[in-house]
């Protein structure tokens, strides 16, 4: 814990802090079965204007990340064990709850994979809409009227004049991402994480709101925290990417760098298990086994028992993030006879 | 299984005809005497063929009726108008023992592993059922021995025969699910998104088993799917639905580089491709809107309300699944089956895009 | 099925039996063999505090009203009056009733007419209403309309009105003609619940897969619906039973339900009402165990819900 300390108070110039940091957060559920061991150690940060990919598969600790980042963990049964959240250097995790409550929505907004049910399904979407900037702003409800007309206009619903009385489930799929992503900016914030805003949609809906995202993001400088588990989607907005594989990030890169040279097997492996033109009629590679039960994750590397490359060392002991080359990291034994072959 | 099937897939011979299949779901109001106030045109004459030993790959968006048509030619749902042949025999009209007989030959995959399997049920029973159903398929002491082959011919242990299908993954549902449907020995398996539910990194695997077992077993698949890469990689014909009809068909090739109809093109350049070198390089089409409600549909061609290329006839003439007129009598692979009154190329997906990574 | 010497197969196999053989041996002992639903329902209830409290209650209250000689030597109907609204004596720890009455061997000679009063009811309702509105539920049609009328209707009528001139009618006044009642109230809750619970299974995958297989109606209304839709069912009886006990108390109480000589708490409390001010040791017995019974199974009706709710699952 001390040297955790030291470095918080080495980071002191604020040019370089980044926006969000988390730095070896670990977060565990009690389960009927044990202790689930979601998040083992997660650093990343993101900075204002830069949209970070967190990529991983069910239960790979992503989406537990991020609710311990927006503070909507449900505890218990989840317990954080360790580390800290830093929002301008600040840990929010030490913040009274008062505090914590001021940057929830202000300045970190979540969007969520489900619109429908991340809507009051009883109030109109324009009440909801107002209610930000009447609770937030103090604003009357008149302004708070126009504001949201407004918002809405801003992330293109059509005649939003007329629709802003609708309810929720008046609202196609795409519509009510929409809205979620307009209440997500409401207020303005300086940090949006994003939980798999497109996969409940069809693809070309996913394009248009995948779109409408960037270039709000570009616009407001805002800070993008992308969660998929869709390569496809992080190949097309991403800065840079973090891999999570059993609560822990494998690798970490420019996103450039990791699709034509990934240095962890994991990612390797899922780049080759997209299905290509030139492998028709062939199988199609698949990494071995299934991901782990995160109340007994491998020891050693997680990865080992579904890594081809796994040796002896493997087994015993754990990899940290290797840095290979500059920014980036890869938390596996052998990442340069990954990345070299 | 016990006879080796040897059929080659080349034999051009449909196994399955669907002609002008029509699911209408009325919509009703009155809680006693209920009047029809409108209907859900979920699939609104569909036709095509499954030859013996293929996959043919059905790809569009949610709302597009792909699902409806998986029920329809499993006769879970009882089709409104048209036929499904099965062998020249219209099995939408069967019913009782004729239709028990035909449902050994064409089974089912279910998208969901986790709502697929009876919870109350261990693999045993479940994968055992059909036996159960069928008497006449396995000899009653013989059955958990046919039950274990399966387990085994779908990559799992034979141990976990008496296990519940909780305690198993996504993935090793979804082979529980594959090992029931391939127990009757059926020559047809419906595929209803079934890799669409699962991991990333178990997509592969089962995929690999399902093309696996099609050669083993001279399957033909009729593969539902909105993950355009994965439908690719699987079929050797691809059908593209939009709002209860079809837009366009093909070969796999036809499809996926050379598609004319501009729903395809849109829906095809739509897709994420996992490169980011490709984020400028490619030409996107956005489309813009949402599919419109299949109570409501567009008069004329269904796609107009969101095409570039609309003009007063689409809303007026229903243009039919054709090979278009512009490509007849060419044997360019232009000239395949496309729904538009403007069907032509517009290569969208690009080479660069197609083999990335 | 030809041997699968294919060399994938058993790639495939080997790649996941690693897996899941590393990931049983964390699960306690006998996570090694099946765990079905059931047994992970008792396994929540058997670490719950409440479900040993109220079922020992009700275990200690079923045996009583079988065997109650076994705690209470009298006999409830013996009465003398000259020890009227008497207090507590040596052999006689509650005292006596204005019939000079022992009142605890009324007590527990109460205990079997609301034990089966409420048995008799929750077992008649979950039966019938399960039977209708599972039917209703699976067939759907007219008959689900028709079904979903009448027990709109049922639930129309005041259940202390319908009591009173139901009862007042049919004369009896046994457990039998007051568990008849409740039955004929009761059921419509029962099948809605059933009703619900058998469309939301019947429109489950594994239904439509087991259809897919050409199986009969009969197979999956027993094999796949029943099973799946009997934990609400279970639930909702199980809390019901206790409201059956009061509203049989009340009942009595009224003087509509069971009639003396019948011994019923609901009876000695209604004789006990008016000297309260006299002899409330009359009143409280009676009241008390009529309090805790009906607290016993809605506790219990609460630990089950916990196992059984698929929810939580």
């Amino acid at each position: 814990m001390t040297v955790t300390d030291e470095r918080t108070g080495a980071a002191a110039p604020v040019s370089t802090t980044p926006l969000l940091e988390v730095r070896d957060l670990h977060v565990e559920f009690h389960t009927r079965d044990g202790v689930a061991r979601a998040v083992n150690g997660v650093d990343y940060s993101v900075n204002a204007g830069e949209t970070l990919a967190v990529l991983g598969e069910s239960g790979s600790g992503k989406s537990v990340t991020a609710q311990t980042i927006m503070g909507i963990l449900d505890m218990p049964p989840g317990r954080i064990t360790q580390g800290e959240i830093l929002f301008h250097g600040q840990d929010m995790l030490t913040m009274s709850a008062e505090q914590r409550r001021k940057i929830r929505g202000r300045k970190i907004a979540m969007i969520f994979q489900d619109a429908l049910s991340s809507l009051n399904p009883v109030l109109s979407v324009g009440y909801q809409l107002g209610e930000m900037f009447r609770v937030h702003q103090g604003m009357s409800r008149k302004q708070a009227r126009a504001k949201s007309i407004e918002l809405m206009d801003r992330v293109r619903i059509p005649a939003a004049k007329e629709r802003i009385g609708d309810y929720p489930h008046q609202f196609s799929g795409g519509m009510r991402q929409r809205i979620m992503i307009a209440m997500a900016l409401a207020l303005e914030p300086e940090l949006i994480i994003a939980d798999e805003p497109t996969t409940a949609l069809d693809v070309t809906v996913q394009a248009q709101v995948m779109d409408l995202l960037a270039e709000l993001q570009r616009e407001y400088n805002m800070g993008l925290i992308l969660i998929t588990h869709d390569l496809g989607v992080v190949a097309d907005v991403a800065d840079k990417i973090a891999v999570m594989y059993a609560g822990r990030i494998v690798e970490t890169s420019p996103v450039h760098d990791i699709y034509a040279r990934p240095a962890h097997p994991y990612t390797k492996g899922l780049l080759r298990s997209i299905p290509r033109l030139d492998q028709k009629g062939q199988e199609l590679y698949a990494i071995k086994g299934l991901p782990p039960n995160l109340t007994r994750i491998p020891g050693g590397c997680a990865f080992h028992p579904r890594c081809p490359m796994a040796q002896d060392v493997c087994a015993t002991d754990v990899p940290l993030l290797h840095p290979v080359g500059a920014e980036r990291g890869s938390a596996c034994h052998f990442w340069k006879e990954t990345i070299g072959d | 299984m016990t006879e080796p099937l040897t059929r080659e897939p080349a034999s051009r011979k449909p196994i399955l005809q669907v002609r002008n299949l029509v699911k209408h779901f009325p919509l009703t109001r009155g809680i006693l005497f209920k009047k029809e106030i409108g209907a859900v045109k979920a699939v609104d004459g569909i036709s095509f063929d499954l030859y013996a030993g293929e996959t043919l790959g059905i790809v569009g968006e949610s709302g597009c009726g792909k699902s409806t048509v998986a029920k329809l030619l499993m006769n879970l749902e009882q089709a409104t108008s048209g036929e499904v042949f099965y062998k020249g025999e219209d099995i939408t009209r069967l019913s009782g023992r004729a239709l028990k007989a035909v449902r050994r030959n064409i089974q089912m995959v279910f998208q969901d592993p986790y709502t697929s399997l009876n919870p109350r049920m261990t693999v045993g029973d479940i994968i055992g059922e059909p036996f159960d159903i069928h008497p006449e398929v396995a000899p009653k002491g013989d059955r958990r021995a046919r039950v274990r082959e399966l387990l085994d011919v779908v990559g799992l242990n034979p141990e976990y025969i008496n296990r519940y299908p909780h305690q198993f993954s996504g993935g090793q549902r979804q082979r529980i699910g594959i090992a029931r449907g391939l127990a009757l020995n059926p020559e047809i398996i419906i595929c209803d998104e079934p890799v669409s539910a699962l991991d990333v990194s178990v997509q592969a695997q089962v995929v690999n088993l399902m093309e696996k077992l099609q050669d083993e077993f001279g399957l033909s698949y009729v593969f539902i799917a909105h993950d355009l890469s994965i439908v690719r990689h699987i079929s050797d014909r691809v059908g593209v639905m939009y709002l209860g009809r079809m837009a366009e068909i093909g070969t796999d090739t036809e499809i996926y580089e050379h598609p004319t109809h501009p729903y395809t093109q849109a829906l095809l350049s739509a897709v994420p491709v996992p490169d980011p070198q490709a984020r400028e390089r490619r030409e996107r089409i956005i489309l813009t809107g949402d599919v419109p409600s299949p109570a409501n549909p567009p008069s004329g061609c269904r796609f107009r309300t969101r095409c570039w290329k609309a003009e007063e006839r689409c809303a007026q003439e229903t243009p039919l699944l054709a090979v278009p007129s512009v490509f007849a009598g060419s044997d360019s692979p232009a000239a395949h089956e496309s729904a538009c009154h403007f069907a032509a190329e517009k290569d969208v997906v690009g080479s660069a895009s197609v083999d990335a990574a | 099925m030809p041997e699968t010497t294919d060399s994938q197969s058993s790639a495939t196999a080997v790649a996941d039996a690693p897996a899941v053989a590393a990931a049983a041996p964390g699960l306690r002992k006998e996570g090694e063999k099946a765990r079905s639903l059931r047994s992970d329902a008792w396994h929540d209830l058997s670490r719950k505090p409440m479900f040993y409290i109220s079922g020992l209650l009700i275990l200690f209250l079923i045996v009583i009203s079988i065997w109650p000689g076994l705690i209470a030597s009298g006999n409830p109907l013996s009465c003398d009056l000259a020890k009227s609204q008497m207090g507590p004596t040596s052999g006689h720890p509650f005292g006596f009733d204005t019939q000079g009455c022992d009142v605890y061997t009324r007590t527990v000679y109460g205990a079997r007419a609301s034990v089966s009063v409420g048995i008799f009811s929750t077992l008649g309702v979950a039966v019938l209403g399960s039977l209708l509105g599972g039917l209703a539920g699976f067939f759907g049609g007219w008959w689900d309309a028709v079904l979903s009328r009448i027990s709109d209707i049922f639930f129309g009528i005041p259940i202390l009105l319908g009591g009173v001139v139901f009862l007042s009618v049919v004369k009896g006044g046994t457990v039998t003609t007051v568990s008849v009642f409740m039955v004929l109230l009761g059921w419509p809750q029962i099948a809605r619940i059933a009703r619900g619970a058998v469309i939301t299974a019947k429109q489950q995958d594994y239904v439509q897969a087991a259809r897919a297989l050409g199986a009969s109606n009969t197979r999956m209304l027993l094999r796949h619906i029943a099973p799946n839709a009997l934990a609400p069912i279970i639930v909702v009886a199980t809390i019901a039973l206790g409201t059956y006990i009061s509203l049989e108390a009340t009942l009595s109480f009224l003087g509509v339900g069971l009639k003396p000589p019948a011994v019923s708490w609901g009876i000695d409390i209604s004789q006990a009402s008016s000297q309260i001010r006299n002899a409330p040791h009359m009143l409280l017995w009676p009241a008390g165990a009529l309090s805790l019974t009906v607290l016993a199974f809605i506790m219990l009706g609460d630990a089950v819900r916990d196992a059984l709710d698929p929810k939580l699952r």
